[in-house]
């Protein structure tokens, strides 16, 4: 299928909508919308951030999985405590990848799962004393973690135990950050708000009491905030930082500690990567310790350059000097991967759906290497990312807000697309379709993407999935037209 | 009587953030800004209007302060 232009696309939103009953026709209509680019405020075409409604299949997390499975999970010294029954954090177990150096089980606890497995008596009569118990437990059991976060399942929430008190108790006898995290599944619309009740947590509970911590700062501290080090991303990204002079002190928070996130208002400047999960501390920081942030984008090599730069320019002339210094080096190795895959790739047309940073960073990397991107959404951002997405994609191409597995395939009938960037829970329905699908929740189990180093290595698997000999035979040989049917032997 | 946070943005224009509602606008004019106060009727890019009592000394940004809606 050709460029649609923009009557077509509207044509095709109406088409998908006319199989809902009229009410929720009319409230999934403001999710969908054609990308213009004249439009300034993207709150004039798209409402993101509502609740899904009941009996469409969404594709969105909750709270508990914004507080403990984004942010606080990769926070790699500390134990995170899944308070409730044993599911939740199980299921939720390691899935995301975010790698990390350490000893698991002695001083870091990334990929176990630690829980209070709920049972009906504490359902009944509370859980603050089997938490306290849990507590001593774990001190003992593993005396080098040096937190202990308590991120609260639904049941938490309901019956109202004061997990608050017996965070404050067990910090004082033991000496340790113990943080309680309020993010029952059950609050707001999506995961989103967990990752905004775990900025406002490591707020009150971790930057607030460091405060005035002592700390040997240099002019050249800088942070990584919002990278998860999905498949190693945030170590691709911080050789650059450090190749052009500058001291990343903290990465929040794949394979970041706890000191590294007291120490974080001691930086220069904050570099924040996924906007949608950590711009509210981000925000605080810059309120109370005058910390200034800003955003930056290290997928695909025009963006690195534009990050680099604008990274640079906030520094003096050594630091912008090594940021050239770097753009040169890495030049010819970025340009040899756009040789080798941009003819292979070139012409072919994306659909993204991914969650709250990654349907507008990637279209960079995509267009580095001759690709389109021709719808995108997000699960759970809010209008200041779609605001930020509107100038990223090209006119009349779709836009879909917290979009529904109907609404999807249908799009997908529709627009063809080459290939389809999305979470697991749609990687197979497509791939039943015949249509390549990269799962870009955690890179399909690939990874980095971030980074020079990344870029090679996402060119890569495009190539592999999209090229894969598979596809051709999504056709069985008997229903292929033309071809002689095998005749039975007399 | 949302908080709202003010922030200088890349241009050096005001913001005004609230978290709550997703508002992120430039404040396009300020009642009383005259270096001895900071305060009265603000009014913001989307055409909103949000109030507080003007502040003496003006207060230094960011800062998070509490409005009333105008």
């Amino acid at each position: 299928m050709s460029e649609m232009t923009k009557e077509q696309t509207e044509a095709l939103i109406q088409e998908v909508l006319e199989v809902y009953p009229e009410k929720a026709q009319k409230e999934r209509a403001k999710h969908l919308t054609v990308n213009d680019q004249s439009v300034e405020k993207s709150s004039k075409c798209i409402t993101s951030n509502r609740k899904s409604l009941p009996g469409v299949m969404t594709i969105r997390g909750c709270a508990y999985a914004g507080s403990k499975g984004v942010v606080w999970g990769p926070v790699k010294d500390m134990v995170h405590v899944s308070h409730g029954p044993v599911g939740c954090g199980q299921y939720s177990r390691a899935g995301r990848r975010n790698y990390y150096v350490g000893n698991t089980g002695v001083d870091t606890f990334g990929t176990m799962n630690f829980t209070s497995d709920f049972q009906e008596k504490d359902i009944v009569f509370g859980g603050d004393k089997k938490l306290a118990k849990i507590v001593d437990e774990i001190d003992m059991l593993f005396p080098l973690a040096k937190g202990i976060s308590i991120q609260s399942e639904c049941p938490i929430g309901l019956i109202g135990d004061d997990i608050e008190a017996v965070a404050k108790t067990k910090s004082k006898e033991t000496g340790k950050t113990i943080v309680p995290v309020r993010c029952e599944g059950f609050r707001g619309v999506s995961q989103s708000l967990g990752h905004h009740i775990a900025n406002d947590a490591i707020r009150d509970w971790v930057i607030d009491p460091a405060t005035g911590k002592e700390f040997a700062s240099t002019e050249y501290d800088v942070t990584i905030i919002g990278d998860y080090n999905i498949g190693g991303d945030a170590w691709a990204s911080r050789i650059l930082l450090e190749e052009m002079g500058l001291r990343v002190i903290a990465q929040w928070s794949g394979d970041g500690t706890l000191a590294e996130m007291e120490n974080t208002p001691k930086a220069k400047l904050n570099l924040l990567h996924c906007y949608r999960s950590m711009n509210y501390i981000s925000r605080y920081m810059e309120e109370k310790f005058g910390v200034p942030w800003m955003e930056y984008n290290f997928f695909g090599p025009t963006k690195i350059e534009e990050s680099l730069r604008a990274i640079a320019a906030q520094f003096d002339d050594k630091i912008k000097e090594g940021a050239e210094r770097v753009i040169e080096k890495y030049k010819p190795q970025w340009q040899a991967v756009v040789d080798k895959y941009r003819p292979r790739l070139e012409g072919k047309r994306v659909m993204l759906y991914v969650g709250g940073l990654r349907p507008r960073h990637i279209i960079g990397a995509y267009e580095d290497l001759g690709m389109e991107v021709v719808g995108t959404g997000y699960e759970f951002a809010h209008n200041d990312d779609y605001d930020r997405t509107i100038n990223e994609m090209g006119n009349a191409t779709l836009i879909y807000d917290d979009v529904t597995g109907y609404e999807f395939e249908e799009f997908v009938k529709r627009v063809k697309p080459d290939l389809i960037g999305s979470g697991i829970k749609e990687k197979y329905i497509f791939q039943k379709m015949g249509i390549p699908f990269r799962q870009m929740h955690s890179w399909d189990y690939s990874g980095p993407y971030h980074g020079y180093d990344g870029f090679a290595i996402f060119a890569r698997d495009m190539d592999m999935t999209l090229n894969n000999p598979c596809w051709d035979s999504m056709t069985p040989p008997w229903k292929k037209l033309g071809e002689e049917t095998a005749i039975a032997a007399e | 009587m949302p908080n709202v946070m003010l922030r200088y943005n890349d241009k050096g224009e005001l913001l005004f953030y609230v978290a709550k509602k997703d508002l992120e606008e430039v404040i396009t004019s300020i009642e009383t800004d005259d270096g001895a106060s900071w305060g009265g009727t603000v009014e913001l890019s989307n055409g909103d209007r949000f109030f507080i009592d003007p502040i003496s000394p003006p207060p230094e940004f960011p800062t998070t302060l509490r409005f009333k809606r105008g």
